[in-house]
């Protein structure tokens, strides 16, 4: 058994939401780069530019690179020989929260009761915090802001198993097209297939935490995953929705075995500002 | 094309869909809160906190300043949220707004009939468009915080006409430029009847 403090796991969410909001990652920006050399409309390729002028300021200046600094989300692998000391958990990843977002000129954005009061909360909490317990003794921790306008374009379908790969295909097409510019392409697609309906939207918001480029492990998976991509870049939104060839800079699957009468299909879509940062304590 | 504002009704209709403009000037912020209430101050018979005659409102919400900033990060916000409120905030002059994404065919048609014009800015860039804020100051609602209605006083602060006032639209008309597949190519994915 490990001792993990909460002080510990306090000190670096507050830094990881904080750096996350500041610092695009590497392999997101690398992604936008190509995609610039790439893209065929000359307003589209004007765009990605903006979008990498504003990555390198915020960098510099440390200001938030978008000004939606998004739902707090909290990824938490807990080695199942951890001992957390100090106090609760969850307390303690919503006191990073806290600190970040008050300290860090970072946008409070999150409304108390969601159809009631609607008051702010003012510090960005509470965040939404997933857990796996996994073997081992320590504590992984991957933060995402994710912003309202890509969020609020998720949808969840539970298709017929006969669909197959072309249903599903027509399906993450048809969010992505009626979604327009309001998600800030270019996105990446995260898509969640099997499951129940809520573990299909888990899987795919969690796809969103991997590198750009990173594929499925599962050959036929990824092979897939290069096929959406092509289907989604030919919708032709483009930048901003603006028309253009680089509607997605990936489309990431993953997948659960599910019920025999059952697809449950995911589209959990991220804007370009693809923010996440990760620590293991 | 740099545009000075306030600007007049010729300025404002002479404006084309996909044109480059570079806004210098005051304008004004306001999002989903503020426009909520200004909707409610009419409804009830109240005055408007400030008219937008011949101005134009920014759908933002900033994150904080740093020391000798104006504001923080101050990038659009999605415009569609505020397509329901259009109408109803006409008497307060808002013919001209700026956000990002689209605005619903219906508005279109309405602003159409006004030659009412609607400019879009690259969301998620709110670090390079507050580059060309140069001050900011609470004009009405300082309660709603970021959602407090700003005058901005901007420097070619770099826009897109996105449906002007003719009712061309930049993103419709770039979506059928640059479309490779056909509409309808796949039968439409159908939803589960049940289980068991």
């Amino acid at each position: 058994m490990r001792e993990i403090t909460t002080t510990e796991i306090t000190d670096t969410v507050k830094r990881l939401f904080q750096e996350a909001n500041y610092y695009l990652p590497d392999d997101v920006v690398a992604s936008i780069e190509k995609a610039r050399t790439q893209e065929e409309s000359p307003l589209g390729k004007d765009i990605l530019g903006q979008i990498l002028e504003n990555q390198k300021i915020a960098r510099t200046q440390q200001i938030a690179l978008c000004q939606d600094t998004g739902t707090s989300c909290v990824f938490l692998d807990l080695g199942q020989d951890v001992h957390v000391t100090g106090g609760g958990l969850y307390d303690a990843v919503n006191e990073g929260i806290r600190q970040a977002y008050t300290t860090g000129f970072l946008r409070a954005s999150i409304a108390d009761h969601p159809f009631s009061s609607r008051t702010n909360t003012k510090d960005n909490t509470p965040g939404v915090i997933h857990t796996e317990i996994v073997a081992g003794d320590q504590l992984g921790i991957t933060v995402m802001p994710k912003g309202g306008g890509c969020e609020n374009m998720s949808q969840i379908k539970v298709l017929l198993p006969g669909a197959g790969k072309a249903g599903i295909s027509q399906f993450i097409c048809d969010v992505i097209e009626e979604s327009g510019g309001n998600p800030c392409p270019p996105l990446i697609v995260g898509v969640g297939i099997g499951g129940t309906a809520e573990y299909a939207m888990y899987l795919a918001k969690k796809s969103l935490l991997r590198k750009v480029e990173e594929t499925n492990p599962d050959p036929e998976t990824a092979g897939f995953e290069a096929e959406l991509l092509t289907a989604v870049n030919k919708l032709g939104l483009g930048p901003q929705a603006v028309g253009g060839t680089q509607t997605a800079l990936a489309v990431h699957v993953e997948t659960y075995p599910t019920h025999i009468t059952a697809l449950p299909v995911a589209v959990n879509l991220q804007c370009h500002s693809a923010r996440t940062k990760h620590a293991v304590l | 094309m740099e545009l000075r504002t306030p600007i007049t009704e010729e300025v404002r209709r002479s404006l084309k869909v996909g044109q480059l403009v570079e806004i210098t000037g005051e304008i004004y912020s306001a999002r989903d809160a503020a426009h909520k209430r200004m909707a409610e101050t009419l409804k009830a018979g109240g005055q408007a906190p400030i008219s937008f005659e011949g101005n134009i409102v920014y759908y933002t919400g900033p994150t904080p300043p740093r020391e000798g900033a104006a504001l923080g990060s101050a990038g659009p916000t999605t415009s569609m949220r505020m397509d329901a409120f259009w109408e109803e905030l006409l008497p307060f002059g808002l013919l001209a707004t700026l956000g990002k994404g689209g605005r619903g065919p219906a508005l279109r048609a309405k602003m159409k009939g006004l030659g009412a014009i609607y400019f879009m800015a690259v969301g998620g860039t709110g670090a390079f468009l507050t580059q060309h804020i140069k001050k900011a100051e609470v004009v009405a609602y300082e309660d709603l915080g970021t959602e407090a209605i700003r005058r901005l006083t901007v420097e070619k602060l770099p826009v897109i006409v996105c449906v002007d006032s003719e009712g061309h639209d930049l993103l419709e008309e770039g979506k059928a430029k640059w479309r490779r597949t056909p509409v309808g190519a796949v039968a439409t994915s159908t939803s589960n009847g049940g289980g068991g």
